[in-house]
């Protein structure tokens, strides 16, 4: 689902955030990703998101190399993505239901098809009753809940959640993994960016580590 | 440079983005209803802040009603010139001393002629009566010892000698009769009126291009503030996967909605003067007993003049968001 090869990124400033990280997820897979603020975590993520480009190497997602699309594609790719964001990133001038809306009226869904995908998601998150409210009502936790929804709407094929507990407390970040762990199970690839190891160990999955711009550890943590 | 080893996997029917793509008949749908939504939603917008809104389709307004204005009043100058080029008078002046017999024995000759269709003649008497009537200016006449008026052989040409070579004739024949003290030809100020006109058609036409353009700036840096407003929700949208074009969609109607509220308020502006300057303008004209009438830019110039400024908007939109839509890319 997710191939990467060799693949190295230095900024324009000239730090190297990642450095010839090789390795491959399969379709279904729930994998985390961890390690220290700056060990290039993001930087990953955004290469997955096409937010930025690789210095060097290849990153293949959904058996599409992803280097050499246009930028004309990108809006087309990101469909099949659903990302999670640590500050949820909601938009606070509409409803909890627009927001969770918004992926499928960009791509084009027909509003009756919209109102149930919708419904059904915010269902699966538990908010269904608050959808005709303003996220900005709603505590973080539930904001969450609420971005989660809109990654999973259009039922993409691979979701990314980058710091998606960062915020909460033990018990809410507990809840959210499980959501995660129920969407894994209907055949969703899921990669967490997540430094929280303890909830990590807990869930027994596979761990990549990176350590400034490496990978260092590929494996199911001990 | 080798190309990379790309892995040719088609994605599995059961592949997470295929499944989901939608039937082009939908998306047919769904393009039509985002562009009627953007159209209502960016109107209710622009509605929502009312005074903000109402400021910017004044700017758009003015800088139409502007060389709009002057281009009926050129309009109108036009028309009131052709009238006035159809008939061609010569106004004949006669010298003061003239006896009454001579002039109207010399009338009835004139008609003889094969030149002239038509003489009227305004003795100094009656030249005076009119002149007291319509100027307004009794009082100072009755002041006056005697009469200062000529009087007058309004000559109408037939259709043949009314224009060139015959009509300088007819013209020259005139002056040289002794009766005369002077002879008019009307249509040489037409003339230079003419002139004159499409010297400022095109000076207006210079100046309706400058403000176009000014239009053009205005709008695009409204739509700027507009874009600048909702970055967030711009790089959202991107970040769910909306195309560019989705997202310059709603800006696009703004503009659009800017540049026909201002051609509409334009409109207004023009026949509110135009309404003004009715009464005035009838007086005068009935000062010269014209038949002439003030016209305003009609219903089809008037829904042109408003398509043209919406048009205005939607460019000056589409150069706002290409020139900043693309700067703003989730970071």
């Amino acid at each position: 689902m997710i191939e990467f090869q060799q693949v190295s990124k230095r900024y324009a400033s000239g730090q190297d955030a990642l450095n010839r990280v090789d390795f491959a997820i399969d379709r279904g897979e729930m994998v985390f990703l961890t390690g220290h603020s700056g060990a290039g975590k993001s930087t990953l993520m955004k290469l997955i998101m096409l937010m930025e480009r690789p210095s060097q190497g290849q990153v293949i997602v959904n058996g599409r190399n992803t280097v050499g699309l246009r930028r004309s594609s990108i809006a087309h790719y990101r469909r099949q993505v659903g990302v999670v964001f640590q500050n949820h990133q909601l938009l606070f001038d509409r409803s909890v239901f627009a927001n969770v809306a918004l992926p499928l009226q960009v791509a084009g869904f027909t509003d009756a098809d919209a109102g149930r995908r919708v419904r059904a998601a915010l269902d699966k998150v538990g908010l269904l009753h608050k959808e005709r409210l303003n996220p900005i009502t709603l505590s973080g936790g539930e904001q969450q809940r609420i971005g989660i929804a809109r990654a999973v709407v259009a039922k993409p094929a691979l979701l990314l959640a980058d710091e998606p507990t960062g915020n909460l407390d033990p018990e809410l970040s507990a809840e959210i993994m499980h959501l995660f762990r129920q969407f894994n199970e209907l055949g969703m690839t899921i990669m967490i960016a997540s430094h929280d190891i303890d909830l990590i160990e807990r869930m027994q999955k596979r761990v990549l580590r990176l350590a400034e711009g490496r990978l260092v550890f590929d494996g199911v943590s001990a | 440079m080798r190309r990379p080893p790309v892995r040719q996997t088609r994605p599995s029917r059961s592949g997470g983005a295929r499944r989901h793509r939608t039937h082009w008949r939908d998306q047919l749908t769904a393009w039509q209803a985002h562009h009627s939504t953007s159209a209502i939603e960016s109107l209710m917008r622009l509605l929502q802040t009312p005074i903000q809104s109402l400021m910017t389709w004044c700017v758009v307004a003015i800088a139409t009603a502007l060389p709009a204005t002057l281009f009926v009043a050129l309009y109108n100058i036009q028309a009131l010139g052709f009238s006035w080029q159809n008939s061609s008078q010569l106004s004949v002046f006669i010298q003061t001393d003239a006896k009454q017999d001579a002039i109207q024995q010399w009338r009835t000759a004139l008609l003889d002629s094969p030149a002239v269709a038509e003489v009227v003649y305004i003795s100094s008497a009656e030249a005076l009566e009119e002149f007291r009537t319509h100027s307004g200016l009794g009082r100072l006449i009755d002041d006056l010892d005697a009469n200062p008026l000529p009087a007058v052989l309004l000559i109408q040409p037939t259709r043949e000698a009314s224009r060139g070579q015959p009509l300088q004739a007819l013209q020259a024949s005139l002056t040289e009769h002794p009766l005369v003290e002077e002879v008019i030809l009307d249509m040489q100020w037409v003339k230079r009126l003419e002139q004159l006109l499409d010297l400022a058609t095109r000076a207006v036409f210079f100046l309706a291009v400058l403000l176009a353009l000014g239009l053009l700036l205005v709008i695009g840096n409204t739509i700027r503030l507009a874009i600048e407003n909702r970055r967030e929700e711009i790089v959202v949208i991107k970040l769910v996967g909306g195309t560019n074009a989705y997202v310059r969609r709603p800006f696009l109607y703004t503009g659009l909605w800017y540049g026909l509220g201002g051609g509409l308020v334009a409109v207004l502006l023009l026949n509110i003067g135009l309404w003004w300057l009715t009464e005035p303008v009838a007086h005068l004209v009935e000062l010269y007993q014209s038949d002439f009438r003030l016209r305003g830019l009609g219903a089809i110039r008037s829904l042109q003049l408003v398509l043209i400024t919406g048009l205005l908007g939607l460019a000056g939109a589409a150069l706002a968001v290409t020139r900043h839509l693309g700067q703003i890319e989730p970071q």
